[in-house]
């Protein structure tokens, strides 16, 4: 299979006041082509800046270094105008919030109309008859009517759909969907969960999904990876993380959540605090929470490293299983 | 899946004692109070420390000069009776105005004016502007419509024409010209002390003071008003200017302080008739004016950055 | 959307009332009359005077009689310029004024939004610094200081070169008459504009969507001009009601220093000679302007933001 989008060694930093922070570090990824890739940590852990650099829309104080490629091209060192014929194009990203990702004077019709106006110099009435079709693609419930409404006249989730068929518009090769359901329903939540499960059997375009939320994971993607303090900590196929994680942190994330079939007398949680990405622990970022840690741990970062069934960990155990003992 | 919680007993660790060294120390980058992180931005602002150090200085030559110089405001030099250039040896160290006055005595005592002014109208300002605007935010309901429809009225109203209206009818009253200016100026501040009222009130740790007991009167002292304090202070300052300006312009007009008593709207008009001749007469007291009013402006810009960074 | 309307213009119609009922009667409450300017008038002649001018009669009476007049459009006599009524003088002046205003205005609206948008877009350069530093002046700075100090230089240092320009008078509108008190006028308002116009465009700027609309792939150019723009001009339109208002005081100013026959001046004249009845048209004259030019920034609301055409 080939990589639609490959990550290599990326950092990511900004320049704040009180000095550098680095928000990711050294991350290393790819997203083959039609699979769906979901990306998860906790607030903080550089999941979203991660991509956010791939599509070129870092802050003013914030620098990438290493190389994103989009099917060869490396996003990072290309040029504003380049950058602009690619996104929107050939790589589009839905965001957290659709109650404010839209224009808000403009009606819906017109902003997914130029979408395929600037990339593919269609004619207006080609363009609308193109945006009415993605609006069925997400199954919204009249769609002709919608197209000359203003966003305010929608509620959260036909937002969020809207974002979602403005994203497909071109019909790019990745979708980026950064926490597309955080800030809906949970009902809601579910229908644009199934939507973009449709939009990938039927295009067969790649999704990155980032999340906090392994629920929402688990339904979707074909290949996991979990990000800490910054740094990958572990990757793998969905099943694989889900049934036999590698790394605690992940571990400790499964746990956290909780479920129908099991009696449990307290909610689990993780102890201690995200790190502080200005000031990260020596060693491994997270010894300080670590239900397994040694000495080495506090000393040694551990470096990503292979593991059998195309799997990622960084972690100096050797399995859970085996530090449980 | 093991299914027992981490906190059980067969991990290597016993987490249900948190690692406290580690966590400790990740605790220790310390934790700053808002004032002191504003106070920080405050002086790294070098343009409203400046302001804030030349403001004092204005401020402590206009109320101690006079002592230092041997004319009085409303002296008439008889030998002069005209505008002269600066002359040392009988003491006119700018010189005089076409009366025979002297200059910087009368330029020191209209600092005096303003800068009385500009406090004391403010000051009244503020007091009706924070009552009123933290009542109709905190009590909300028709209490809040109704003071801020009247709010919305009198900002539709040219109120410079009222002001001047009242000068006109009640006389010009150095107290009555700072209330009336006072009356104007808090219409601003009200809408802001109710905005951030508002914003407060819905907040989160109000409910939790609220939960955990607390009463009216002590959610407003120790929550609500150093949230608000914050706002106005920047107001604040930045009203002080405008005061400064209302009263320079009354003055110009003919309309504000009444001679022999003089501000630097006043003397800026005088100077305007004799600017052919001694443009030096308008010209100083309009320096002063400027630099007063810029200065006062640069410390409520950063004053403002300072409270609330994302604001730039 | 004319609901919306009919709903500004009905709050509007009190509003005035209220301004001239307050105008009224703090006027007549003032100690001393119109009269006491000039030397002392036998008693006779001031009872003739003031039954003339219907001074003599209640309160209430000469209340009502001024509403009634107001209706018909008249504004009653001056009380300082005996041949004239109040309405001959504002129809005088008003047109000075007017288009001493509209001048300025354009101006700064031509001048101070391109520059606020630049500003904006180098955010935090040299030259976004220069241009708001240059825009602090502009306010700082009174009218009635710039003024002067502009005719003193184009006036009289200048006289002698091909920059002169005449400082007093109006000369029925001549153009160089007319540059130096429009640019006076017009001069705070570039400024509050532009930085009005920078700090509305660069909050702007950072919204979510205009990072859709960037994440789009679309050219910054149309980023700005069709995503950002029309909602940064929002403050900047509010903005427009207040300074009407000021354009109404500064042309006082600006009227008096240049000697221009406005409606400005007519009124600093009318307060400085207790002309009630001139002082009071021309505020009523005002606070009608005000709203007006309200009701406007309304209706121009509804257009740059569809929400509110619901409210």
């Amino acid at each position: 299979m080939s990589s639609v989008l490959e990550i290599d060694q990326l950092t990511v930093a900004f320049d704040t006041p009180d000095g550098t922070v680095e928000a990711v570090t050294d991350v290393t990824l790819s997203v083959e082509a039609g699979e769906c890739l979901g990306l998860v940590g906790e607030s903080g852990s550089g999941k979203s800046q991660t991509f956010m650099a791939a599509m070129g829309l870092l802050a003013d104080n914030g620098r990438a270094t290493g190389q994103i490629r989009l099917d060869g091209i490396d996003l990072l060192s290309a040029n504003e105008a380049k950058l602009n014929t690619l996104r929107g194009d050939r790589i589009a990203m839905i965001f957290q919030d659709p109650m404010t990702s839209l224009t808000p004077h403009m009606r819906i019709g017109r902003q997914l109309a130029e979408v395929i106006i600037e990339h593919k110099n269609v004619s207006k009435v080609e363009a609308r008859a193109q945006a009415l079709e993605m609006l069925k693609r997400v199954h919204i419930p009249e769609p002709e009517r919608r197209l000359d409404m203003y966003p305010h006249e929608l509620s959260g989730g036909l937002r969020q759909r809207v974002m979602i068929a403005m994203a497909l518009m071109c019909e790019p090769e990745v979708i980026i969907a950064d926490e597309p359901t955080t800030a809906l329903d949970v009902t809601v939540q579910a229908q644009i969960l199934d939507v973009l499960m449709e939009v990938k059997d039927s295009l067969g375009t790649a999704i990155v999904l980032i999340t906090h939320d392994l629920g929402v994971v688990a339904g979707l993607a074909d290949r996991v990876a979990v990000m800490y303090g910054g740094r990958l900590v572990e990757q793998g196929g969905v099943s694989d993380i889900f049934e036999q994680p590698s790394h605690p942190y992940t571990q400790g994330l499964l746990k956290c959540t909780p479920r129908l079939d099991t009696d449990f007398e307290a909610l689990v949680t993780i102890p201690g605090q995200p790190p502080n990405l200005q000031n990260l622990p020596p060693g491994c970022s997270f010894h300080p929470r670590c239900p397994y840690v040694f000495d080495r741990c506090k000393t040694d970062r551990p470096k990503l490293i292979e593991i059998p069934g195309g799997r990622s960990k960084a972690c100096h155990l050797d399995t859970l299983e085996a530090a449980a003992q | 899946m093991s299914d027992a919680p981490i906190s059980g007993g067969r991990s290597k660790a016993n987490l249900s004692v948190p690692h406290s060294a580690a966590l400790n120390k990740a605790a220790e980058v310390e934790g700053r109070s808002l004032w002191q992180d504003a106070f920080r931005r405050l002086q790294a602002n070098r343009a409203a420390m400046a302001s804030a150090i030349v403001l004092i200085v204005l401020a402590v030559i206009c109320f101690a000069g006079p002592l230092f110089v041997p004319w009085s405001y409303e002296e008439i030099d008889w030998d002069i009776l005209e505008a002269a250039p600066p002359d040392f040896e009988k003491g006119h160290y700018l010189g005089t105005d076409s009366l025979g006055r002297d200059l910087l005595a009368r330029i020191l005592q209209g600092g005096q004016v303003s800068f009385q002014v500009g406090i004391l109208a403010t000051a009244v300002a503020l007091v009706i502007g924070v009552s009123v605007g933290a009542m109709a935010g905190f009590i909300g309901g028709r209490v809040d419509q109704f003071l801020m429809r009247f709010v919305d009225v009198m900002y539709a109203v040219p109120l410079m024409f009222f002001i001047i209206i009242l000068m006109v009818v009640f006389g010009r009253n150095f107290y009555l010209m700072f209330l009336a200016i006072g009356f104007v100026e808090w219409l601003t501040m009200s809408r802001i002390v109710r905005g951030q009222t508002l914003t407060l009130k819905n907040k989160e740790f109000i409910e939790a003071a609220r939960a955990s007991g607390g009463s009216t009167a002590n959610i407003i002292i120790r929550h609500i008003v150093p949230n608000v304090l914050g706002v106005v202070i920047v107001y604040v300052t930045l009203t002080i200017p405008q005061v400064i300006l209302l009263e320079s312009f009354l003055s110009f007009l003919g309309l504000g302080v009444q001679p022999p008593m003089t501000s630097w709207g006043a003397l800026i008009a005088e100077g305007a008739q004799e600017m052919e001749i001694t443009p030096r007469t308008l010209i100083l007291p309009a320096v002063c004016l400027s630099t007063t009013l810029f200065c006062f402006n640069f410390l409520g810009d950063g004053l403002r950055d300072a409270l609330d960074p994302k604001d730039r | 959307m004319w609901a919306y309307f009919t709903r500004r213009l009905i709050v509007a119609i009190p509003t005035l009332w209220v301004v001239i009922t307050v105008a009224f009667f703090l006027m007549r409450l003032a100690p001393g009359g119109p009269f006491d300017q000039e030397a002392p008038l036998p008693p006779e002649i001031m009872a003739n005077l003031k039954a003339a001018y219907g001074l003599d009669q209640p309160l209430w009476w000469q209340y009502v009689n001024y509403l009634g007049n107001l209706l018909q459009g008249d504004f009653g006599p001056s009380f300082k310029y005996k041949d004239f009524s109040v309405t001959e003088l504002i129809g005088q002046g008003f047109p000075v004024s007017v288009q001493n205003g509209l001048a300025a205005l354009i101006l700064s609206v031509a001048v101070g939004i391109p520059l606020g948008a630049m500003a904006a877009l180098k955010q935090n350069s040299g030259a976004d610094h220069a241009a708001m530093t240059v825009a602090m002046t502009g306010i700082v700075i009174p009218n009635f200081v710039v003024g002067p100090l502009l005719a003193l230089t184009f006036g009289i240092w200048l006289k002698e070169t091909v920059f002169a320009l005449p400082v007093a008078g109006w000369n029925d509108g001549a153009l160089p008459n007319r540059i130096l008190p429009v640019v006076c006028l017009a001069l705070p308002f570039i400024a509050y504009i532009a930085r009005i116009t920078r700090a509305s465009l660069i909050e702007t700027l950072h919204t979510n969507y205009v990072r859709t609309a960037r994440a789009k792939g679309l050219p910054f150019r149309l980023v700005v001009l069709r995503h950002a723009f029309k909602s940064a001009m929002i403050p900047v339109v509010t903005y427009l009601g207040p300074a009407t208002v000021f354009l109404l005081t500064g042309s006082m100013v600006i009227e008096t220093i240049f000697g221009l026959p406005g409606i400005g001046r007519y009124f600093v004249q009318g307060a400085l000679n207790r002309d009630y009845t001139l002082v009071m048209g021309v505020t009523i004259l005002a606070a009608s302007l005000v709203i007006f030019i309200n009701l406007l920034v309304d209706l121009a609301y509804a257009w740059l933001d569809p929400k509110v055409r619901y409210e």
